[in-house]
Order: C-alpha cells, then sequence, then structure tokens
C-alpha cells in the first residue's frame, strides 16, 4: 500500500527467539474520522533499544500510549508480556505549583522501596532530593522522572522525548545514560525522539514514522533510507552550514527564491521540521 | 455575659460545632485535591445541583441530606462520563450545568409550592442542625476520611501525572470514581453547615491558605483541615456575637485566615 515500507518481515527472526516483550500488530488509531495511525508492526525483543522517530504530528507519542495500552487501538492489536514490569518517562511533568511535594517524596510514589538517593545519584541529581518538584527545571525534571522509572526495576524503560528541556550538550549524555542503563538493568528500551543523529550511537534499531511504519532497521540503514529521506531530508545527518544566500547591510537576506519565513536557507527538502542541528 | 454562659449551655451551639468541624476537617484534604486538580468549577456544579436534589428528595419522601447525596453522586458519575467524550471543553461544560441544575433547582422549589427557605438552602443552615443531621455527616465524613487514608498514595500519584500512575499500575478510572464520589458526600453534608453557594469557598479556600504553610502533601491537607476547623469556630462565635448568618461568617472567617497566610513570606 505505501511504497516506502521496507523490511515488512519482521527482524526479530535473525536476531532472537524469545519472545518479544511487546508486539503490535497491523496497529491502527482513528480519532473522529481521522487515521492517526495506521498498519504499524513491529515487536520489541529483550535488551533491545528501539527508537521511533519522525516529524511533528507523526504519531509518535501516540504510538507509545498505545504500546503502554494506555490507549486502545481502532484496530490491530498489542501484546504485552504477561507481568511485564514498565518504567514510563512521560514527555513532560506538568506540576501544578500548588502542590507542595519533594523529589524524595515524588520518587517513593512510584516504588515505595525505592532507595532514593543511589537511584537519584545513578541519573546524576543527587543534589535534588529535598528539592521542591515545582522547583525544577525542566532538565533536571527529566532526570528526576528517569530516576523514577529505573527505581521500580523495569524489564521494559518507555522514553518519550527524554531530552526535552535539555540543552545540547547533555542531550548526548542523556542518551549515553540510557545505553548504559540497558546494561545495567538488562531492559529494553523503547524512545521516542525527533533527532536520528543525537541517538545513532546509543540504539539498535530505528523506527521511522509517519502516520505508517516509513522504515526501520539499524540507524545507519535508516538513515540512507529513500523513506527516511523523504521525510527529514538529507541534510539532518550531520547537519553542516553551507551559506547559499547573501544578506544586505540590514542583516535581511537576498532571497533569490521567495520561501517563506525562516526556512530560507538548504533544508528545502524538509517539510517539517524546522530545527537544524549545530 | 450571661447570655454567652447561657448560649454555652445549649444543646444547638454544640450541635452546630461539632457538625461545622466534621465537615471542615474532611473538606481540608480533599480541598487539597481541588486545589491541586483545579477543580473548584466541578465542586460547584455538583454544589449547584443539589437543589435539584433536595426537590427530588421532597417528591420521593427522602431525607433531604440523603437525596442531595444520592443526586449528587449520580451528577458526578455522569461527569465523569461526560469528561470522557467531551466535544464542548471541560469548562464550559461545567458552567452551563452549574447554573442551569442552579435555576432548574429554584424554579422547581417554587413549582413544585415546597414549603421550605430557599435561604437556609443557599447559604446553610448551621444552628438548625438535628441529631439525624448529626449522625448523617458523621458516616458521611468518616467514610470519605477512610477512603482518603486508604487511597492517598494512589490520589498523590495520580494527580501528578494519569497516564504516569496507569503505566505504574494505579486503577486510574476507579481512582477517578472515588475521587468525584469522595466530592459528592462532601457537598452533601456541607450544604447543611455554608448552603449550596458557599461550599466551594469552604473547600477551595482552606486548601489554598495551606499552601504557603506547606513543604508535603500531608502537611498541606492537615494545616487545610486546621484553618477550616478554625474558621468554622470563628464564624459560629461571629455568628453567635453578633447574631450574623453561620455559613456567611464562616466562609469569611476562612477568607481572613487566608489574607493572613498571604502575609507569610
Amino acid at each position: 500500500m505505501h511504497p516506502f515500507i521496507l523490511n515488512r518481515k519482521p527482524l526479530e527472526k535473525t536476531l532472537n527467539q524469545t519472545k518479544p516483550l511487546v508486539s503490535a500488530q497491523h496497529l491502527g488509531l482513528e480519532i473522529a474520522g481521522r487515521q492517526v495511525l495506521h498498519d504499524i508492526s513491529f515487536a520489541l525483543q529483550p535488551e533491545e533499544i528501539v527508537t521511533v522517530i519522525g516529524p511533528n504530528g507523526a504519531g509518535k507519542t501516540t504510538l507509545l500510549r498505545l504500546l503502554l495500552g494506555l490507549i486502545r487501538p481502532t484496530s490491530g492489536r498489542v501484546e504485552r508480556h504477561t507481568g511485564l514490569r514498565l518504567g514510563y518517562v512521560p514527555q513532560r511533568l506538568q506540576i501544578d505549583a500548588t502542590m507542595p511535594i519533594s523529589t524524595e517524596r515524588f520518587l517513593q510514589l512510584g516504588s515505595t522501596a525505592v532507595d532514593t538517593h543511589s537511584v537519584l545519584a545513578r541519573v546524576g541529581a543527587s543534589k535534588l532530593a529535598s528539592m521542591q518538584l515545582a522547583e525544577l527545571s525542566g532538565g533536571e525534571m527529566q532526570r528526576v522522572l528517569l530516576a523514577r522509572a529505573i527505581s521500580r526495576k523495569p524489564q521494559l524503560l518507555v522514553l518519550d522525548e527524554p531530552t526535552q528541556g535539555v540543552d545540547i550538550s547533555g542531550q548526548s549524555e542523556v542518551y549515553q545514560l540510557i545505553a548504559a542503563l540497558r546494561d545495567e538493568l538488562a531492559c529494553s528500551v523503547l524512545l521516542v525522539s525527533h533527532d536520528l543523529h543525537l541517538v545513532m550511537a546509543a540504539t539498535d534499531r530505528v523506527l521511522c514514522i509517519n502516520q505508517h511504519l516509513c522504515c526501520q532497521g539499524h540507524p545507519s540503514q535508516v538513515s540512507r533510507d529513500p523513506a527516511y529521506l523523504a521525510l527529514f531530508g538529507d541534510k539532518v545527518v550531520p547537519y553542516s552550514h553551507q551559506h547559499n544566500h547573501e544578506h544586505n547591510l540590514r542583516g535581511e537576506p537576498l532571497a533569490k527564491k521567495q520561501i517563506a519565513g525562516d526556512s530560507l536557507q538548504n533544508h528545502t527538502n524538509d517539510p517539517s521540521k524546522k530545527s537544524v542541528n549545530k | 455575659m450571661t447570655d454567652l454562659s447561657q448560649l454555652l449551655h445549649s444543646q444547638f451551639l454544640w450541635y452546630a460545632l461539632a457538625a461545622g468541624l466534621l465537615v471542615a476537617v474532611v473538606s481540608g484534604p480533599l480541598g487539597c485535591f481541588a486545589v491541586w486538580r483545579r477543580m473548584a468549577y466541578f465542586g460547584d456544579t455538583l454544589a449547584h445541583s443539589a437543589l435539584m436534589g433536595i426537590t427530588l428528595g421532597f417528591v420521593l419522601h427522602i431525607q433531604p441530606t440523603l437525596a442531595v447525596g444520592a443526586s449528587s453522586c449520580i451528577l458526578a458519575l455522569l461527569l465523569v462520563y461526560l469528561q470522557r467524550r467531551q466535544k464542548l471543553s471541560i469548562d464550559t461544560l461545567l458552567g452551563i450545568l452549574a447554573h442551569s441544575m442552579l435555576a432548574l433547582g429554584i424554579v422547581m422549589v417554587s413549582l413544585l409550592k415546597i414549603k421550605t427557605d430557599l435561604m437556609s438552602l443557599l447559604l446553610g443552615d448551621l444552628l438548625a442542625v438535628s441529631t439525624q443531621d448529626l449522625v448523617l455527616m458523621l458516616v458521611a465524613s468518616t467514610t470519605i476520611g477512610a477512603l482518603l487514608f486508604i487511597l492517598w498514595q494512589k490520589l498523590l500519584s495520580f494527580t501528578l501525572h494519569e497516564e504516569l500512575a496507569a503505566v505504574e499500575g494505579v486503577a486510574v478510572e476507579k481512582i477517578r470514581l472515588a475521587l468525584m464520589l469522595m466530592l459528592a458526600l462532601l457537598i452533601a453534608i456541607a450544604m447543611k453547615v455554608v448552603g449550596i453557594l458557599l461550599i466551594t469557598a469552604l473547600l477551595i479556600i482552606p486548601a489554598a491558605s495551606a499552601r504557603k504553610l506547606a513543604r508535603t502533601p500531608e502537611q498541606m491537607a492537615t494545616f487545610a483541615s486546621l484553618l477550616g476547623c478554625l474558621a468554622v469556630v470563628l464564624g459560629l462565635l461571629a455568628s453567635v456575637l453578633w447574631d450574623t448568618p453561620a455559613g456567611p461568617s464562616i466562609v469569611l472567617a476562612a477568607a481572613g485566615l487566608f489574607l493572613l497566610c498571604q502575609l507569610r513570606p
């Protein structure tokens, strides 16, 4: 049906014979007559790191929510390993400043027997233990959420854009941490990212989605895949700046072609992503 | 001062005090959830619909507090259902429901020629609490207190992040339902104390005041209870000394305490 679907045969045959932790079969979701996701099939193997990438509005978070069982698919089905222990890092936690609660207490809500100090130390957030949750910055909150997820000793760690609010220099650090945690906890990792470049080193498999599964495979393979290139363009990994236009004395670009707004420069075949890596 | 000592020996005052304190103790922690989850409007909707409950109780010959309790619970269930499949924003929906239910209640009272004092329903009638009322209040507040105690951790988890709680195994829909039903029960018993129009004030103001004083959710809940109790005592005192209406006096006392708490840096 879709010209871009590659690797429709599941990869797991060549990887592992054991039962997948989570699998999706022809997953589809329709909300108010709009097809948000359709015909997505894949399986997550033990101790595998899988990254879901796709442009904004591609349905990445929705796919996670389906796999976590937070919403039900309108077609297809999700199978989760029975008794699977999950650790979840949501995209963001908007803590209402009206609730006074410390980081420590927040961690204890996730699992009562948690050793808050060692868990916080593991994610490099020891200093935050006694701070009020509402006072944390975006990056600090991400670490605390990660601490809460790993404190449950999950068999599957699910992260939705774990580097939101983390500055560029800290982002690859977060992905390294995730890869290290996979080894320590011997868990699988499923994460959503909008940036293949950053997750490349720390992921085993990439699912590129845009409502449907465009392509999947090893990151280096996906980054050359025509379906991936059609979505993200070939200038994303790695970005090297080529100045292709001039500025006048007031700093305004002298347009060769009239293209709207700030996407005046090199990434013209990039339909949905405006941000460009440094 | 003989007046006052005479008053202190009168049963109605002690009944009023006991009723007020029973309601204030549980409305503290429940009010915290109303503040944390931004449910003030929700409480208003349930409260404003209480008048309908009373008219229904009158028609069906059910004790008013029971009738309001039952009708609030049904409305709470309905709201949970509507919330899940909303097209309008929940604010709008609640705004429409709250005021049309209040209007409907008032029209029904006059159409059915129910012999009741509308003012005492709208603004409370604390000094006329009967033994039966008191027993019902005791049962309801004990139920709410027990539920809060048992579900406390899950309620907190649910309030902080519903999806995170769900992934971690909290039965989110049950918790939501429990919270709504507790609120409905509270409204049924608080109606006698501060009246339909002022229930939300008793719920929100002590909790909001306690925010400044607390470092943990439990502290905030406890302070909210204590401030609520203090407001009941002060309001009742004012009502006895200066013959002001008890319900509004309690709410004013709570508002005064709120302002005092704001002075804390």
